[in-house]
């Protein structure tokens, strides 16, 4: 381990960025977990005050440090309310990976990273091995909410509820593709993402459906894996270039003119972390792919002017929308999922209160905190179940777990679906 | 640095989870939203109840350390800057509206229950709490009394101190100590409300507080008035009091403050105005579309080059929003922003604007002028960079040129912020040797081991 100059070396690179904090507390008002906890470490001023104590030696403990920027779903609300303008997701990410750096890896994280993560066709058969093993080791326990729990009461499981892993993944099913539009139609190429990939790949079938149906030509690359946010959220900044990398070699920007996916994490994490958190050639190669890359619900309903009826979206089955973090706050994306549900027909929308409030799943964040996951989950069960809804969309993979187990642990008979799913439903055959 | 008998003392009576000693931890809790160098605590214990509360006052009386009680930590002077390894108490898992009496227009709540919380509370009751600071979505109802916080809607309805009604607290022994009433009056012994509210944690550490509350008001209108030259602006104010009309709020705006709002929110701001003001009347729908009318036409009469009064609840919205983003906006122009809070009498408003412009030369300094007009707190907000030194010297000959001024005109060196660490090295310039040394021995005799939250307000004796 170096010593600690060399850290604060290393840190210097965001002093600029961490002195617009004027320490004013507002992040207070919006944290999830800090609305659990009532703990500064847990707020974004807390963190940011660490940092800063690291820089100037105040402080020696980054391993302190590093444990308690962990206690954070990265889910952006802090910066969205922030009055100064703070960067608190770009500095957090980039402070994980230089504690990280400094630190060393966990040997877990990095074996999944380094060994799984970085080689998408390693995680593919890895995936595909555990899906068999699966029914022994697992029971379906919701039929509405499509949800499994453990045979046996297992600690890594802690209670959750799961989707489980699909039989036939999505690359499987569409392994590659490249079909031409039809006259005058955009070409559309899809990042599957992984978690639509192995666990829901009926949403990229329904995207899939909807882009044939409107004669927009499809590009889906083979051998496609994970956008990186997992690893780049566990500061592993190698693979997380590994894969961007990766990605830009295989959507040549020649053959598509835009990219879409339907998780809201990807997107995110395609059009703003990508280019800012690689450097050089690759900076501008990422860089130029974010501005081709849109949420697909954008992109029907900017694009492609997929519209309800004027006066849709009052009468029939009861739904409500759940604003994943990553699109509203990250992306202001938020109309465009309504409009979808709206264009669908026989939907009557009824907003929840705290549509946009944090679901709590903040990808590992669930794995290692679980406890607050639920705690903030629970929040957001509750807040979809007062609305009286038979169905909760929402336009992220990563909140569909979540709050499909929180659903089920809470024994509501509550689908859990994505918008395009809702649409491409109420497509002719 | 706490002994670990000490902290395993605290853990025993506190419970584990409510004791944090790591260092990471208590660097947490070293610093408020003041702009003054952050100091590290020896310990943060964080109480859930009224007995863990008064066990943490008394195990930190008996062992002679000195504590300091935090809500938010969004305090601006500096009261919620702990001593060298002392105490920090949060207070925020106290957070419970204990009763919300509709009967007897009434509540009373836990010192860390958040305002803006308690106020919907008491709107969904129909009821209004109208003390508004800024912080409000963040801030603590034990922190506001602490500090006397005021806000907007000062002139019309007071501040903080007006609406308690009764305190119990914990003395410096952990001793329980109570003062007030639920009733409307109350002349039953010494007022010791009176003295705790803007104690700023000095004189005792809050466990329950009566508040007073009002019927909500059943409309309001609002308006915003562009002036050419300050001056217009400022007599436009004397001029509506003058009429008899107090409205809710009547907030100020300098083109410094109106160019960097519209250059953030492009709201449509008029960027050549040399002032706006932002009126707010509420009260009976007849009263409130008769005073507007009113305001409306000394708005013209004392030069108002534009008036525009929203005509529903969204331009209603839009008027508050630009005032609400005034910090938002000027912040984001430097990194390191000072929000001042020097007071002065209503009808000195030109003459203090004046003066700081005058001071912002003199510097050579950014400064944008917001606050309320109506009650003369104006807050001239500098922005620089904290770690340029030579700027930061300028700076704080600026903060001492501008309470000079104030004082030179008849006003207080705070208005809401509270003293703090920040204003209480000046305190002998508004007040004099006798009121200083009548408060240290007030301090003495409350508090003869100086562990309430020392240092803050008044200077120790020498």
């Amino acid at each position: 381990m170096a010593d600690l100059a060399t850290l604060r070396g290393l840190l210097r690179g965001l002093e600029e960025e961490l002195v617009v904090c004027m320490r004013c507390g507002m992040c207070q008002a919006v944290c999830p977990v800090f609305g659990q906890t009532g703990r500064e470490a847990d707020v974004a001023r807390g963190k940011l005050a660490l940092l800063d104590g690291l820089l100037q030696a105040m402080l020696e403990d980054p391993e302190g440090v590093r444990a308690r920027l962990e206690r954070c779903l990265l889910c952006g609300s802090c910066a969205a309310n922030c009055p100064s303008g703070v960067n608190a997701l770009g500095i957090f990410l980039k402070a994980r990976a230089i504690l990280a750096g400094y630190l060393g890896l966990s040997p877990a994280k990095k074996a999944i990273f380094r060994r799984l993560l970085a080689h998408p066709r390693v995680l593919d058969r890895a995936v595909a091995f555990a899906a068999v093993f699966q029914r022994l080791l697992a029971r379906p326990v919701n039929e509405t909410v499509g949800t499994s729990c453990g045979r046996i009461p297992a600690p890594v499981l802690a209670g959750r509820h799961f989707r489980p892993l699909a039989a036939e993944p999505f690359h499987r099913r569409c392994p590659s593709r490249e079909t031409p539009p039809r006259a005058g139609g955009p070409r559309v190429a899809l990042f599957t993402g992984c978690l639509i990939d192995k666990i829901f790949p009926s949403v990229a079938e329904a995207a899939l459906r909807v882009l044939d149906h409107r004669g927009a030509g499809v590009f889906v690359p083979p051998g496609q894996g994970c956008c990186g946010i997992p690893a780049l959220s566990g500061g592993d900044l190698a693979t997380f270039r590994r894969l961007v990398a990766w990605h830009l070699d295989l959507f040549d920007p020649g053959r598509f003119d835009v990219l879409v996916t339907c998780c809201a994490t990807c997107t995110a994490t395609l059009k703003k972390l990508w280019p800012a958190l690689c450097e050089g050639p690759v900076a501008s190669r990422a860089s130029a792919l974010a501005e081709k890359t849109m949420d697909i619900s954008q992109f029907l309903v900017r694009r492609l002017g997929v519209a309800g009826a004027p006066g849709a979206g009052r009468e029939g089955r009861v739904v409500t929308v759940h604003d994943p973090c990553h699109l509203k706050k990250s992306l202001g994306v938020f109309a465009e999922p309504r409009e979808l549900i709206r264009a669908a027909g026989g939907w009557a929308l009824r907003e929840m209160e705290g549509s946009d409030d944090c679901c709590g799943m903040g990808g590992s964040f669930n794995l290692a905190h679980y406890e607050l996951s639920k705690a903030i989950g629970r929040l957001k069960r509750a807040r979809i179940a007062a609305t009286g809804c038979e169905v909760v969309a929402t336009g992220c993979p990563a909140c569909m777990l979540q709050i499909s187990d929180m659903l089920s642990q809470a024994g509501d008979a509550i689908a859990v679906r994505h918008p395009v799913e809702l649409y491409a439903a109420s497509l002719p055959d | 640095m706490i002994r670990g008998a000490l902290i395993r003392e605290f853990e025993a009576v506190l419970g584990k989870d409510a004791v944090f000693a790591a260092e990471a931890d208590r660097l947490t809790y070293a610093y408020d939203a003041a702009p003054l160098e952050p100091v590290m605590p020896g310990l943060v214990v964080r109480p859930t109840s009224g007995e863990a509360l008064a066990a943490a006052v008394r195990l930190c009386g008996e062992n002679g350390i000195p504590l300091t009680v935090r809500g938010a930590g969004t305090n601006l002077s500096g009261g919620t800057v702990p001593l060298p390894g002392g105490v920090v108490v949060v207070t925020n898992g106290l957070n419970r509206i204990l009763e919300l009496n509709e009967e007897d227009l009434y509540a009373v709540v836990e010192p860390g229950v958040v305002t803006a919380k308690f106020a919907a509370a008491a709107q969904a009751r129909g009821l209004f709490y109208p003390p508004d600071p800024g912080s409000q979505a963040v801030s603590t109802l034990g922190g506001n009394v602490a500090e006397n916080a005021g806000g907007l809607r000062g002139l019309k309805y007071g501040v903080t101190r007006d609406y308690v009604m009764g305190l119990e607290f914990f003395d410096a022994r952990g001793e329980t100590i109570k003062t007030g009433s639920r009733t409307v009056k109350c002349a039953t012994g010494y007022n010791l409300a009176g003295l705790l509210v803007g104690s700023e944690g000095t004189l005792g550490v809050f466990h329950r507080i009566t508040l007073k509350l009002i019927p909500l008001p059943a409309a309001q209108q609002a308006m915003m008035a562009v002036f050419d030259r300050p001056e217009a602006a400022s007599e436009t104010v004397a001029a509506i009091i003058a009429a008899r009309i107090v409205p809710a709020t009547l907030e100020f705006m300098d083109q410094f403050t109106i160019r960097a709002v519209e250059e953030y929110s492009r709201a449509g701001l008029p960027v050549e105005a040399a002032a706006l003001l932002l009126i707010e009347v509420d009260g009976h729908p007849a009263q409130v579309a008769e005073d507007a009318s009113r305001v409306e036409e000394l708005c013209r009469r004392h030069g108002a080059a534009s008036l525009r009064v929203a005509r529903d609840a969204a331009e209603r919205n839009k008027v508050w929003e630009a005032r609400r983003s005034a910090l938002s906006a000027l912040a984001k122009l430097k990194p390191t922003l000072v929000l001042e809070d020097a007071t002065v009498p209503r009808s000195r408003i030109p003459d203090m604007v004046r003066a700081i412009d005058e001071i912002a030369r003199e510097f050579r300094l950014a400064i944008g002028t917001f606050g309320h007009a109506g009650d003369g707190n104006l807050h001239p907000t500098i922005l620089t960079d904290k770690r340029d030194r030579e700027e930061w010297a300028r700076v704080e000959r600026a903060i001492a040129a501008i309470f000079d001024r104030a004082l030179a005109l008849g006003g207080t060196l705070s208005g809401e912020h509270g003293t703090g660490i920040a204003k209480a090295c000046f305190l002998d310039r508004e007040t004099n040797a006798a009121t200083i040394l009548y408060s240290q021995r007030i301090k003495k005799a409350l508090d003869p081991g100086n562990i309430l939250n020392p240092g803050k307000i008044i200077p120790a004796p020498a």
